[in-house]
């Protein structure tokens, strides 16, 4: 047995890399298809819920892919599709100052208003 | 800032249990270990696809056959599941498939076993889902986002795996002689082999625990494997079957399954590409590649013809 190949940590599902691998090599294949994000409506009145990305070439083929890949099981009645790079996203780096604006703003909750209990359900 | 202040916050989002998310700061060696990981399982879905669908054109009967072809189909979904969480780490599809291919990024080696009779397809959904089953429960809180979510849809279907497969094998049981004889082959067969897809033992590793402290993994490989023993020794009974280890027994003091030595020469030749089938699954993912080129480049051109239409219309 090669005593080597326990110094390395090797959790099950996490196979280390052979020491003096191959070389990264980075791999684009010319005629890649593009990025899709997924989302679902799992039912009539319920909105459409991000479920994952997939590749594929055309916005057809992304919505025919997406019903193969996340609705084997009747997990939708609609499929949005739109390209990766067309999606914006907020910096969680700037996370705190655009978010905590509402952290002291406790007068925007209906539990701030003290109402007295013959008032009823308001 | 500095880097010690960053890492300080990504540990503590960890041990508060905060998701670490795509766009979060992340150590570098934190991003490599999930990206490692997670397209390892990736590959270990769709070459896991190869030794099933062996059976599928020979499954005993129509209902078998649909069985088998969804568990199939759900195999490969699995594996575009967690391409895509890979993917929001920065690799892209093609990278982690000239990996594959290249022989540099490796796949669970339980596949790199043959599947001989059918009694193999029950064994493989009971054992080596079951053991998976395992390790994917745990993974559903791991803390990386996108890795736990595609966890959660994956556990959800697997289960399905794991009962026609032990629903299988207990039809069998209760047929012909050959068919019980068949059954008990399958298993001892597999036995071996699902006990070391956990990995090598705890004590065998020497290096810190630091996907333990960032929360990827939550089990080490000893307890993981340890559930699964106790288990599957009382599984076994209900199939009237046994296991192939004359040293399992249950240990009252210990309230677990004690279990023999693993042969782990065999194990680590799997590993290294000298198991009985590590050539002919890799063969095969290559040519299925490259026999799809044809199809890929076709689908570009024709989007790319139809969206000039567009324009022009």
């Amino acid at each position: 047995m090669n005593s080597t190949n326990f110094i390395q940590k090797y959790y099950y599902g996490d196979i280390p890399d052979q020491p003096g691998g191959t070389l990264q090599q980075t791999t684009q294949d010319a005629h890649a298809w593009p990025l899709w994000e997924v989302f679902i409506r799992s039912k009539q009145g319920l909105d459409h819920k991000h479920a994952g990305s997939l590749h594929a070439a055309d916005a057809t083929m992304a919505i025919e892919n997406a019903r193969d890949v996340y609705t084997r099981r009747q997990e939708g009645v609609s499929i949005w599709v739109v390209e990766s790079k067309y999606l914006h996203a907020s910096n969680p780096d700037d996370a705190e100052s655009f978010y905590t604006p509402a952290e002291d703003k406790v007068y925007r909750h209906p539990t701030f208003y003290d109402i007295p209990p013959e008032v009823g359900h308001m | 800032m500095v880097m010690q202040d960053f890492e300080k916050i990504f540990q503590g989002h960890i041990d508060q249990e905060i998701k670490i998310e795509p766009r979060d700061w992340m150590p570098d060696a934190y991003r490599k270990t999930n990206v490692r990981q997670i397209s390892q399982h990736a590959h270990s879905e769709i070459v896991g696809m190869l030794p099933e669908g062996n059976w599928i054109s020979r499954a005993p009967s129509l209902k078998r056959k649909a069985i088998l072809l969804a568990k199939v189909q759900d195999e490969a979904g699995h594996g575009l599941y967690l391409y895509s969480a890979a993917e929001t780490l920065g690799t892209t599809r093609d990278q982690m498939i000239a990996d594959l291919h290249s022989g540099k990024a490796k796949y669970s080696s339980i596949f790199n076993y043959p599947t001989l009779t059918w009694a193999d397809m029950g064994a493989v959904g009971w054992l080596v889902d079951g053991a998976a089953i395992m390790n994917q429960v745990m993974l559903c809180r791991t803390s990386y986002g996108p890795y736990a979510r595609a966890m959660v849809r994956i556990c959800k279907e697997e289960s399905f795996h794991q009962r026609q497969g032990f629903e299988s094998l207990m039809v069998l049981s209760q047929g012909t002689p050959e068919q019980r004889e068949m059954c008990q082959d399958a298993i001892n067969r597999w036995w071996w082999p699902s006990l070391m897809m956990f990995g090598p033992k705890d004590s065998e590793s020497t290096n810190s625990d630091q996907s333990m402290k960032w929360k990827i993994k939550r089990k080490t490989n000893d307890e993981l494997r340890q559930n699964f023993v106790d288990m599957i020794a009382e599984q076994v009974k209900v199939l009237g079957m046994t296991l192939p280890d004359a040293d399992l027994k249950w240990n009252e003091e210990r309230q677990h399954y004690d279990f023999g030595e693993i042969n782990w020469d065999e194990f680590w030749n799997v590993v290294k590409g000298n198991g009985p089938c590590n050539k002919q699954r890799l063969d095969a993912r290559r040519k299925a590649h490259e026999d799809g080129a044809w199809v890929r480049e076709a689908a570009v051109a024709y989007a790319e013809k139809k969206k000039l239409k567009e324009k022009t219309a």
